[in-house]
């Protein structure tokens, strides 16, 4: 004969003692720390909702409180915090992409034709990739917009005006850098006209652009200088940027002040 | 058992003399005993760090409490150490019109002898009143992102051919602004001189403007000359985007078609 099946309070009184137990445990307590509301459950307190914010390695990026001006939607339409919300929705499916990429000239557009055809989710995520980078340049560019309209760069925020503006032009380098990637007649001829343009700087246009190209022309070694330009070093150097462009924002202040 | 190190025992030994010491002959048990905590209270108070004249106060006290004349004569030092604040001697006498107390002299207005120099900020929890914000709109883009890639195609036209220049050429539309000078200009001016110029006073901006304010209408001029920077670069990527056809030359859109790809 089967045991007879556990009622309803059995069970209850199972759960509650199986949390316990956890939530008493050395490697539950391990990993979050005091305070956390993962320790012993969230009740809606003052305190509480200062310890979501000091326990969380992303969230921390905030201060426990803002001014409440800060927090009207009408004021910054959240462009920045958006601008960076699109930089990790592009490293996430850029990642994904690098899976199926390899950058030279004779395999680029082959594995760019692969990735629509025949890779689970691959036009669609090279899709979000492209529209996510324009996105970000369009939102980055109205970040600075609002930016300077509310006189927001003025003491004490100077320097983190010129760490945004360094930012904007890594965008807009991240941005140029993957045009070439796809190695189709898109990509080579508006890197074609880009890279011309910048082979006028005074004095040393040459230069500039055999650096830039890896040659006087582009070819194999211009794709993977520009892939690892655009997949390592400007966002290694862009995540630096936007470190200290965080950073500043809170030791100056928290965003500027109503108009 | 270890060894109690001599230099603790050396202090306890001090410590028992002094115990010695101060304990008067007769009290010899409680001097061994505990020492201090047999010591009459002035001689408390003076190993205490209490104030002299918290001690007067507190000694006036008891005395009023058990009926006995007070002592007027607090030190006058100790009245000046704790800045006249000390409590006075003699007990209130209702002295004053209606039998009050106390007699309102001057009113202060706080600003004149506080400087306050914080004044409270409104402010709110960043949990839930931001993060919910930031998680809506960071939804919503990815929302937009996602559907606008599953209907939209990003382009991918014919591998790259050097021999097959397209007409016309363009470049990615943010720099297409630049494109469209270069029909005006030299091109080391128009692809190198002018941007770059407008990059540095981009980056110069808070420290050639020195006004303090950031009203939109105490700050005219700076907002006028933002506005027409921003238009004149929007309507120039308009123009090298939408109105250059072959040869980039200038067409309409709607009679020309379409010379543009994202």
């Amino acid at each position: 004969m089967a045991p007879k099946p556990p009622s309803a309070d059995q069970v209850k009184q199972a759960v509650a003692d199986l949390t316990d137990k956890t939530q008493s445990s050395q490697a539950w307590n391990s990993i979050f720390r005091p305070g956390s509301i993962f320790r012993k459950g969230y009740n809606d307190s003052p305190r509480n909702r200062s310890y979501v914010i000091m326990n969380s390695v992303l969230y921390h990026l905030h201060p426990v409180k803002v001014k409440r001006h800060a927090v009207k939607v009408s004021y910054t339409l959240c462009l920045g915090g958006l601008s960076f919300f699109l930089f990790i929705l592009l490293t996430v499916t850029g990642i994904f992409l690098m899976f199926f990429y390899r950058p030279t000239a004779a395999a680029a557009y082959a594995d760019m034709e692969t990735l629509r055809s025949a890779v689970t989710f691959g036009l669609l995520v090279r899709n979000m990739h492209r529209w996510g980078a324009h996105l970000m340049v369009l939102s980055v560019f109205l970040h600075m917009a609002r930016v300077f309209y509310h006189g927001a760069y003025k003491a004490p925020r100077e320097f983190n005006w010129v760490i945004g503006v360094i930012l904007l032009t890594l965008t807009l380098l991240l941005s140029f850098t993957g045009y070439l990637l796809p190695w189709d007649q898109l990509a080579l001829w508006a890197v074609t006209v880009g890279t011309n343009m910048m082979g006028f700087t005074p004095v040393f246009g040459d230069n500039v652009r055999f650096v830039l190209l890896g040659g006087v022309e582009i070819g194999n070694d211009t794709l993977l200088r520009w892939y690892v330009l655009h997949v390592l070093m400007l966002p290694f150097v862009t995540v630096i940027m936007m470190a200290i462009h965080f950073w500043r924002v809170r030791k100056d202040g928290g965003i500027s002040g109503p108009l | 058992m270890t060894e109690i190190p001599e230099h603790l025992l050396k202090r306890a030994q001090e410590a028992r003399d002094r115990a010695a010491a101060s304990a008067p002959a007769d009290d010899a048990p409680a001097a061994a005993a505990g020492g201090a905590a047999e010591q009459t209270p002035e001689q408390a108070a003076a190993a205490s760090k209490i104030p002299q004249h918290l001690l007067d106060r507190a000694k006036a006290a008891r005395d009023k409490s058990a009926g006995t004349a007070v002592e007027a004569a607090v030190p006058a030092a100790a009245a000046a150490a704790a800045g006249g604040a000390v409590a006075t001697a003699a007990p209130p006498q209702p002295t004053g019109p209606g039998g009050h107390t106390q007699r309102l002299l001057t009113v202060v207005k706080s600003g004149s002898i506080q400087d306050v120099k914080a004044t409270p900020v409104d402010k709110v929890h960043v949990w839930p009143h931001l993060l919910v914000v930031e998680f809506v709109a960071a939804l919503a883009v990815t929302a937009f992102t996602l559907i606008f890639s599953i209907f939209v195609n990003a382009p991918l036209l014919e591998l790259a051919d050097f021999n097959a220049t397209p007409n016309p050429s363009k470049a990615p539309w943010y720099f297409l602004g630049l494109q469209e000078l270069l029909t005006m200009f030299h091109p080391m001016v128009a692809g190198v001189t002018l941007p770059g110029f407008a990059l540095i006073l981009l980056i110069l901006a808070p420290y050639i403007d020195k006004n303090p304010s950031n009203k939109p209408e105490k700050r005219k001029f700076a907002i006028s000359i933002m506005t027409v920077h921003l238009m004149f670069w929007a309507v120039l990527t308009m123009i090298g985007s939408f109105f250059r056809g072959p040869g980039f030359n200038f067409v309409f859109p709607w009679e020309a078609g379409l010379f543009f790809e994202l």
